[in-house]
């Protein structure tokens, strides 16, 4: 049967079903698919804090949300163009998402009167009108699939479980998605178990064979690879990124690298992934605590090893005496905090960027340290060796700031010649820096930064500690004036890795927008999709991204100051914008929310639209009283 | 999942080894440092100062390979009047940050330095996972039961009823005994001994920085301000001969003027004090307990620190209840490093940035 294909230049697509359904693994494997066909790609995986919710309720379903497109994608999508929808629960917590009109998959199986109960639905949505607007097309997948895998031996549950790999197959025939990769997968991930393996294929191969051969599917779709800069790609997570950007800045600095860290959500992926590469000289410490974690890391970084602690908000909360203690050793030492909701325990699996102000002033006495933060999942590779360089060349605790979208989150990424990567230079210290000996608090004129001693060097024995330090020898001092210069030359010295920083990159292709959209974080690509689709309805704007939260930019008072309206989005009360006023003695106007969700780029379009009109309203008050 | 062999235990008194050594002769003097120390008069301290830096040279290590890590506290100021390497961090944290210290430098030999409230209050989680890791750091622990520095509360071993600044009416805490607590730990060395007791603290360090892993030394300290007198009992030459009871691997304990007390076995399942009768025949003298400190089980060891009285000291144990092998946790995490390497060489970065699942543009 020769059916029809068409040509689309962008797609949406949800997967969505029980926590133990196996949609995050079909929405990664649909996604490695998109990568290596060569659209561009962004996703956003959505899945409850419980392990395992009860089945077929509204709290246990999990999705995977995936946008990809012929052009640059910049956020996992606002809505989808496709569901698909496992069982009732995931069709009830997805389907007002679902744009209208679009097309809608959905398993019938599970859908008898038991479990649309439980989902909350009075009677059977696939009967009636409720679903009219969509092309709905409910498939006994599960049936499907455990008919497709008979003669394999599987247990009926085992058979059943499939089905995921049935939906796959089914989704890729419709987008004509490559299936070599998957397949290998599978046979590698199953590889002490060859029948489950050849059923789960089996499975696959059965949900593409139903859409090219059944009549329910007419047509399928095609999605030109979008067109990218040159070079070798992968598509990654920020996670993962972030775990080899450490990697990455132990090679470059010739450190080994000790990670501490206690598990917590949505960080302990980078402890895990760290745990596989010791070949890398890497040693990752499982500690006690959050405190231990740090703790240990300190330590290390006192030996000479490059350190870094990984943890989310309330472990940061712990750790702050212990950044505290770096901040007066002035040792390297990277914090990494993969922020979700808070306060408290918040919500542990969702996104948020309320830890700004933490990272910022969260300690006692006045404890500066620097913050980066990366704008992507796969930035978080590069903004993780940016903050081990600035915490070895400036010998400081540096924040991290990643989020729970982007630890998440994947797109593809532009695989670094990690060759031309930027070396960092640990420059120990090796012998007497003043003619009296050994000063362990003398400093770089330019950086300020203070030499790396750690033990091991005869004739460099010093005792250092938390508490305040006399200028230049490091010993135990009361002095006030001391105490003055000190608590400022710590502030001096994480002003001065502003030096370092490159200009702040604005986006503003025409020259003549009035509006300046300012970000930092996560909220890169929602902001451009927002800015985006703004200009193509005609209006003006400008947009830049902050990496480096502290010290700022050194050119960003004189950007804020060329525009009229300053407008920063971001996930939490507005705590950048704060700062920006504080510091730039600017209007800056915020658009805050915390749904634990990305923006999605429609509202930050309306967004800039209110204010573009605002600026006009202004503009006619003023000709108004001039005329009077 | 699968099971990794783990290495046979390095031989325990191995706890020095891979720290370099040096030919040259040192000096009491030259571990002193050029900081004035500032404990008050009469403070126990001064007489362990006195002991670690009269017993380092012995060690005849190189001393830029030394660092002393310390929490917060009186005694925690201990790096400061030693030149090595030192570093005085945060209250109760000094078991994490040497753990870090010690796992990533072999070569160095860290020393902990801290307190009863350092140790067992605001840090007790880090001492005792320190100890059931078994790092192979010397925990000197300076136990004066009190909170000197803050000046005078109740720490978590005073005895119930003490009258303090923070319990006008008497402390209602039961009080830790560290000894049980680092029994209970699943530690491999634990030893008590006393600050006056310059021979006995001098002999248990030696014990202490030989053995590999953690070494727990709890010292009796007395605070001559806040809690003048605790220790007398163990201390004071009228009556110590009473009150210390002495551990010495492989001897019967027996003690007391003439040997006239000794500890054997209970009906409970513990041990206890008894009087030895002047016509005490081998049969008899065969009932009295023969200390094993490197006995596997530590049940023994745990049912000799419950002789030590809770309330004020009238009577304690005094040497080494426990010294046995295990493998510490900073060598076999080298060890995976080193095995990692081994077995796939050192990690090529460009092939795990690649990862296996690439394409190409262009």
């Amino acid at each position: 049967m020769v059916k029809q294909v068409e040509q689309l230049d962008r797609v949406v697509i949800r997967f969505a079903g029980d926590s133990g359904d196996g949609m995050q693994l079909t929405g990664d494997r649909f996604t490695q698919e998109t990568a290596t066909f060569g659209n561009d790609l962004s996703t956003l995986p959505n899945f409850p804090a419980e392990i395992r919710a009860p089945a077929g309720t509204l709290p246990g379903v999990s999705s995977f949300q995936l946008h990809f497109a012929d052009h640059a994608v910049l956020t996992p999508g606002d809505r989808p163009d496709v569901l698909v929808a496992m069982n009732p629960a995931a069709l009830r917590a997805n389907v007002a998402d679902l744009r209208a009109g679009g097309i809608l998959v959905v398993d019938s199986h599970d859908f008898t009167r038991r479990n649309l109960a439980r989902a909350g639905y009075e009677h059977d949505p696939l009967e009636g009108d409720d679903l009219a607007a969509f092309q709905v097309h409910a498939i006994d997948l599960t049936g499907l699939a455990t008919g497709a895998v008979e003669g394999f031996g599987l247990s009926r549950k085992d058979a059943s479980r499939t089905k995921n790999m049935f939906a796959l197959g089914l989704l890729s025939w419709m987008y004509g998605r490559p299936v070599e990769g998957t397949i290998e997968h599978v046979q590698n991930r199953f590889a002490s178990k060859p029948d489950v393996a050849a059923a789960n294929i089996a499975s696959f191969r059965a949900g593409w064979a139903f859409g090219e051969t059944t009549e329910s599917f007419a047509v399928s779709y095609e999605v030109a690879p979008a067109p990218m800069p040159a070079g070798r790609y992968r598509n990654i997570t920020g996670n993962l990124a972030l775990a080899y950007g450490i990697v990455a800045a132990g090679q470059l600095s010739g450190l080994p690298v000790f990670l501490g860290a206690y598990p917590i959500t949505p960080a302990s992926d980078v402890l895990h992934e760290l745990s596989r590469h010791k070949s890398f000289g890497v040693t990752t410490f499982q500690a006690e605590d959050e405190i231990a974690g740090v703790g240990a890391a300190l330590g290390a970084a006192y030996g000479g090893h490059l350190a870094f602690s990984s943890t989310s908000g309330p472990g940061v909360a712990l750790k702050s005496e212990t950044i505290g203690l770096a901040v007066m050793l002035e040792v390297p030492l990277v914090v990494v905090d993969v922020q979700r909701g808070g306060p408290s325990t918040g919500l542990p699996t969702k996104t948020e960027q309320a830890d700004l102000l933490q990272a910022m002033f969260g300690r006692n006495g006045e404890a500066p340290v620097p913050i980066v933060a990366p704008s992507s999942p796969a930035d978080c590779f590069d903004a993780a060796s940016e903050a081990a360089r600035i915490a070895v060349t400036h010998r400081t605790p540096v924040m991290l700031l990643s989020d729970g979208y982007l630890a998440n989150g994947s797109e593809p990424w532009r695989v670094p010649d990690v060759d031309a990567l930027p070396r960092i230079d640990p420059r120990f210290a090796d012998g007497p820096n003043t003619p009296e000996g050994f000063a362990p608090y003398a400093r770089d004129p330019e950086t300020l930064a203070r030499p790396w001693a750690p033990p091991g060097v005869a004739g460099l024995e010093h005792r250092i500690g938390g508490i305040e330090k006399a200028d230049l020898s490091g010993d135990i001092s009361y002095d006030p004036e001391n105490h003055d210069l000190m608590v400022r030359t710590r502030q001096a010295k994480v002003d001065a890795v502003a030096a370092s920083i490159p200009p702040t990159e604005v986006d503003d292709p025409t020259g003549d927008a009035r509006i300046l959209m300012l970000g930092w974080g996560s909220t890169k690509g929602p902001i451009a999709a927002g800015v985006r689709l703004a200009r193509a309805e005609g209006t003006p704007v400008a947009q830049a991204h902050v990496r480096h939260l502290n010290p700022l930019p050194p050119d960003l008072g004189d950007v804020l100051r060329r525009y009229e309206r300053v407008v920063v989005p971001e996930m939490n009360l507005g705590q950048l914008a704060l700062l920006l006023r504080a510091r730039y003695l600017v209007d800056v106007r915020g658009y805050d929310k915390v749904r634990g969700m990305p923006f999605v780029s429609d509202e930050l379009a309306q967004v800039i639209a209110e204010h573009a009109l605002d600026l006009v309203r202004q503009d006619e008050r003023t000709d108004s009283k001039e005329r009077a | 999942m699968t099971s990794t062999d783990l290495p046979m235990p390095v031989l325990a008194r191995d706890g020095l080894a891979g720290v370099p050594t040096t030919d040259a002769e040192q000096s009491r003097k030259e571990f002193a440092s050029d900081q004035e120390v500032r404990w008050c008069p009469g403070c126990g301290d001064y007489a362990v100062l006195a002991a670690v830096q009269g017993f380092l040279p012995e060690l005849g290590l190189r001393r830029e390979n030394i660092c002393f890590v310390s929490g917060i506290g009186c005694s925690s100021r201990f790096p400061y009047y030693l030149d090595t390497y030192g570093l005085h961090s945060i209250h109760g944290r000094a078991p994490a940050i040497a753990t870090g210290l010690a796992t990533a430098r072999p070569d160095l030999s860290v020393w902990v330095v801290t307190g009863d409230g350092d140790a067992l209050s605001i840090g007790g989680n880090h001492l005792v996972h320190a100890l059931r890791r078994n790092v192979n750091l010397t925990i000197l622990l300076f136990n004066n039961r009190i909170y000197g520095l803050t000046k005078g509360q109740y720490s978590p071993t005073s005895e119930i009823g003490l009258v303090t600044k923070s319990t006008p009416m008497g402390s209602v805490d039961t009080p830790f005994n560290p000894v049980s607590l680092a029994l209970g730990a699943e530690a491999t060395f634990v030893a008590r001994t006393v600050d006056s007791d310059r021979k006995h603290l001098t002999a248990v360090l030696r014990e202490a920085a030989a053995h590999r892993g953690a070494s727990l030394v709890e010292i009796y300290q007395n605070c001559p301000i806040f809690n003048d007198g605790a220790f007398d009992a163990v201390k004071d030459a009228d009556q110590r001969e009473e009150a210390v009871i002495p551990l010495v691997h492989g001897e019967p304990i027996r003690f007391g003027a003439g040997g006239r007390h000794g500890v054997v076995r209970s009906a409970s399942g513990g041990v206890e004090v008894v009087d030895v009768p002047d016509d005490a025949d081998d049969a008899w003298l065969a009932r009295l307990l023969v200390h094993d400190a490197h006995a596997d089980d530590p049940t023994q060891a745990f049912a000799l620190s419950r002789l030590t009285d809770a309330g004020h000291l009238q009577r304690a144990p005094i040497g080494i209840f426990r010294q046995v092998e295990r493998p510490t946790y900073d060598d076999l995490t080298r060890q995976q490093v080193e095995t990692a390497i081994g077995t796939s060489g050192p990690g090529d970065l460009q092939s795990l940035v690649d990862g296996p699942d690439t394409w190409t543009v262009g």
